[in-house]
């Protein structure tokens, strides 16, 4: 245990001969473990307690969902929290992050004054001022650069591309710079970065504004991935990421901002490698993340009616993949489907069919079968859009096969 | 005409007793008073002192008499070391400067023995650094790219002659001399050279990634112009903080023309960012000269609105002062660019022999007439700050030096298998394993 602690010590950011005058900047209070009350704790999906718990006084487990709809039983039922849109679970999460730590910022195109092409910042930019929440010339690559070089002096960036697509131009400042600078310095530099943007097949956007870049990124090493699917987790992932020493790319949906759910009140964060049990069950285990999660729980219950029992998990994040979660599942089901938005080839059901396979073949009873996007740029017309992404209908018609 | 009158304030600190001693051309007589009494006073000590041994070595070369003087002299000089005179000199930069939309610094330059005599020093054990690694990776124990950066010392040197080690500096692959200049060690340099564990990035970056955390040297990036958008962040990161330091970011002729680059400038123009950007021209990028690459070769000119002033490179005091100048202007008013008119005479990296692009005649044409480190030469001997033969010394002893850390980053072993998986992520809240599947080794946390 003491080890562990000395690696948060190690871990953390602000250091005193850091250029940042720690006395100017409220220091992470990670350090301070003792003094600080924290008010949240990380529970593993198999329940145990970090060990980290002496620290917490109150006990939030993560999002298990029982009810098959999808709606979050917090154990802690005397405060029945409140309830918000995604956009909002997000802004709630990086407002208080920015509150805890002045070392937050965040920076993207119309992000201030404008309030976010997706009122995820909206009201930051007069609360924390313009240089807090910087509005950026449109100019992904040197502004992803410039995030990640305040990063390596220990500010922790928010980066906002307008859409995951136009990060596309920063590929080089991510993959080069973000995932490997801590590697190729020997530890010297750590990048708490947080690249965040929606991405995913909308509602007739066109072919450049429907990217999925999941499956570009994740080879990228060094860095983490994990798509929120949920008010509730988006903002416990906001907030984890936030918190991460580690560059993490956060992947949200354009169709996704409008949900409304009820959250707790306390505070909360939610574990960036874990994966979530949306709905138990014995035959088949569907892995799905981000807004197939909606499609494959509207197929559940059509199988419900039809006599099946799906087990449905949220998969969440991406990189590194939670085969424990997903391990147990398949141990106990026996059948994998994956669905997801990503693109056929090399997609992060490729990777995610390879991992299991690799690892739990002889658990397996039939082949995995891996739902995805057409390998095609999506098109305009809202019929063949509509065809480019994993319907309800093809998911019950793959339960069926695999089930036989 | 220079003046042939030297004061030399020469100070004595003998057991309490000052002894001021003023010489000028004088008579012989004069001569021989003056050497009877610092020879008594040196004899009395034990430690060699310096101004002593400077000024006995000053009669000896003028001294008509010399031969007396000199046996006399070989007698008492001791190894002694750099010299800690300090009294101010004022020289003037080789050429003036040019500017673009901002005034220029002055060409007289504010400096002292002590600083030329360890710009000398500098500069001999980075040009030797060099060659040091031009034979190892000749020998197979430097694999890979290697980009060596003899020509341009004064250009590393004499910014950190201006600047202070909380300002940062980011520099692209031709980085060896920079992390010298930011403090980093010999055997460190070499020993990452050769992938060993004592490199500075523990043989897990190369030639291509040094980094100096304690010193705010941010590397060390292989990708051409991408280290300037991290520049335009250390500057963010220092405006948000707001503690009075700048960086320098710098870049080559060829990155000059990455789009990334007027990205940057836009953004640190647009918000007053505290950053510098420094074009080290050698006008070369790679394999094609700048007059084949861009349109405006004029690198100082190229930011428009930001500011601009081109410098000789090969001058080290002309360097310091517009890298003074800079940091000032930086933190007043925004980010400004500077041209460094430098020249490398070797290749692009080691696999390059230099010379199918450019004639030998250039490179060695260039070496007889702007070489930094004869510059300096030139100006410690015409003012009488050291012998020749010391500088020689000083020489041989920065070769010994540099021998020296080879042999010891030599022994040093190459990283462990577990390396590897080492310092991909930061361990922190949850994180317990590498790779995709969760079930590689495990990194026991510190």
């Amino acid at each position: 245990m003491a080890s562990i602690f000395q690696g948060l010590g190690a871990a953390t950011v602000l250091t005193p001969t850091n250029s940042i005058d720690s006395k100017k900047f409220h220091v992470s209070p990670r350090r301070s473990c003792s003094e600080r009350k924290a008010r949240f704790l990380v529970v593993r999906s198999d329940g145990s307690l970090n060990m980290r718990a002496h620290r917490a006084n109150k006990l939030i487990t993560n999002a298990v969902a029982t009810k098959p709809d999808g709606s979050v039983a917090s154990t802690s039922s005397s405060k029945p929290g409140h309830e918000l849109l995604l956009f909002e679970a997000l802004r709630e999460g990086l407002e208080e992050e920015m509150d805890r730590d002045p070392s937050v910022c965040v920076m993207g195109e119309d992000v201030g004054h404008y309030g976010g092409s997706y009122k995820v910042t909206r009201g930051l930019a007069e609360k924390f001022g313009d240089l807090r929440v910087l509005d950026t010339p449109i100019a992904e690559n040197s502004f992803t650069g410039m995030g990640i070089g305040a990063a390596m002096t220990g500010l922790r960036p928010v980066i906002e591309g307008m859409n995951m697509g136009f990060l596309l131009l920063a590929f080089n400042q991510i993959s080069n710079n973000c995932g490997m600078l801590h590697y190729t310095s020997g530890g010297q530099f750590t990048i708490p970065v947080v690249i965040r943007g929606p991405g995913g097949v909308g509602r007739q956007l066109g072919a450049e504004h429907s990217q999925r870049l999941e499956s570009y990124f994740q080879s990228i090493p060094g860095i983490q991935m994990v798509a929120c699917s949920t008010p509730y987790n988006a903002k416990g992932l906001m907030k984890a990421a936030i918190r991460s020493e580690n560059p993490v790319i956060l992947f949200e949906h354009v169709l996704l901002y409008n949900l409304k759910e009820r959250i707790p009140d306390e505070e909360y964060i939610c574990n960036l490698e874990e994966a979530e049990m949306v709905r138990p069950g014995e035959h088949v285990t569907i892995l799905t993340y981000s807004r197939m999660r909606y499609h494959v729980m509207q197929a559940a219950k059509t199988l419900v009616n039809k006599g099946y029992d799906p087990e449905v998990i949220d998969i969440r994040s991406l990189k590194p993949f939670d085969l424990h979660t997903i391990g147990n599942s398949v141990k106990k089901t026996h059948r994998v489907l994956i669905v997801e938005e990503c693109m056929r080839t090399g997609g992060i059901g490729a990777s995610l069919t390879a991992a299991i396979t690799e690892n739990f073949h002889d658990y397996l009873d039939a082949p995995i079968l891996c739902l995805s996007s057409q390998d095609v740029p999506t098109p305009y017309a809202g019929t063949l859009e509509e065809w480019t992404v994993v319907q309800p209908a093809q998911i019950v018609t793959a339960v069926e096969q695999l089930c036989r | 005409k220079k003046k042939k009158e030297h004061s030399i304030g020469n100070s004595f600190f003998i057991g309490g007793v000052l002894c001021t001693l003023t010489y000028q051309n004088t008579k012989q007589s004069n001569l021989l008073i003056i050497f009877r009494s610092s020879l008594l006073s040196a004899a009395q000590h034990l430690e060699p002192n310096s101004t002593i041994d400077m000024a006995l070595s000053q009669l000896a070369g003028r001294s008509r008499s010399s031969n007396l003087l000199k046996t006399l002299t070989a007698a008492i000089s001791l190894v002694r070391p750099i010299s800690t005179d300090t009294t101010p000199l004022t020289i003037d930069t080789s050429l003036p400067f040019t500017s673009h939309k901002c005034d220029t610094p002055s060409r007289a330059v504010e400096t002292d023995p002590q600083e030329l005599l360890f710009f000398f020093r500098q500069m001999a054990l980075m040009r030797r650094m060099e060659i040091a690694a031009d034979s190892l990776y000749k020998a197979k124990l430097i694999r890979g790219f290697c980009h060596l950066y003899d020509g341009q010392e004064a250009v590393a040197i004499g910014m950190e002659a201006a600047i202070t080690k909380k300002d940062s500096i980011i520099t692209a692959y031709r980085d060896h001399c920079t992390f010298i200049g930011r403090g980093g060690t010999l055997p460190e340099m070499f020993s990452e050279l050769m992938g060993r564990q004592a490199g500075c990035s523990r043989g897990k970056g190369g030639s291509m990634h040094f980094y100096k955390k304690d010193s705010n040297f941010y590397g060390g990036h292989g990708i051409v112009g991408a280290q300037v958008p991290l520049g335009c962040g250390l500057a963010f990161a220092q405006k948000y903080s707001k503690d009075e330091s700048v960086s320098f970011a710098l870049y080559g002729d060829g990155a000059a023309n990455q789009g990334q680059l007027f990205e940057a400038l836009n953004i640190a123009a647009l918000w007053d960012l505290p950053a510098i950007f420094v074009c080290e021209n050698n006008h070369y990028g790679m394999g094609t000269a700048e007059w084949r690459a861009a349109k405006s070769p004029a690198y100082y000119k190229r930011g428009d609105y930001v500011p601009g002033l081109k410098i000789d490179g090969m001058d080290v005091l002309a360097v310091k002062q517009g890298c003074k100048f800079a940091k000032e202007y930086a933190l007043k008013n925004g980010p400004i660019i500077l041209e460094m008119d430098t020249y490398r005479y070797h290749g692009h990296s080691m696999s390059d022999p230099g010379s199918t692009y450019r004639t030998r005649d250039e490179i060695s044409g260039v070496r007889q007439e702007r070489d930094p480190i004869e510059r300096v030469r030139k100006l410690i001997l015409s003012h009488d700050l050291a012998t020749e033969k010391e500088l020689k010394d000083i020489e041989k002893e920065v070769r010994k030096e540099v021998d020296e850390a080879i042999s010891q980053a030599k022994e040093s072993p190459m990283p462990e298998p577990s390396e590897l998986y080492t310092n991909v992520y930061v361990k922190g809240y949850g994180v317990e394993a590498f790779g995709p599947d969760r079930k590689e080794a495990r990194a026991v946390l510190p």
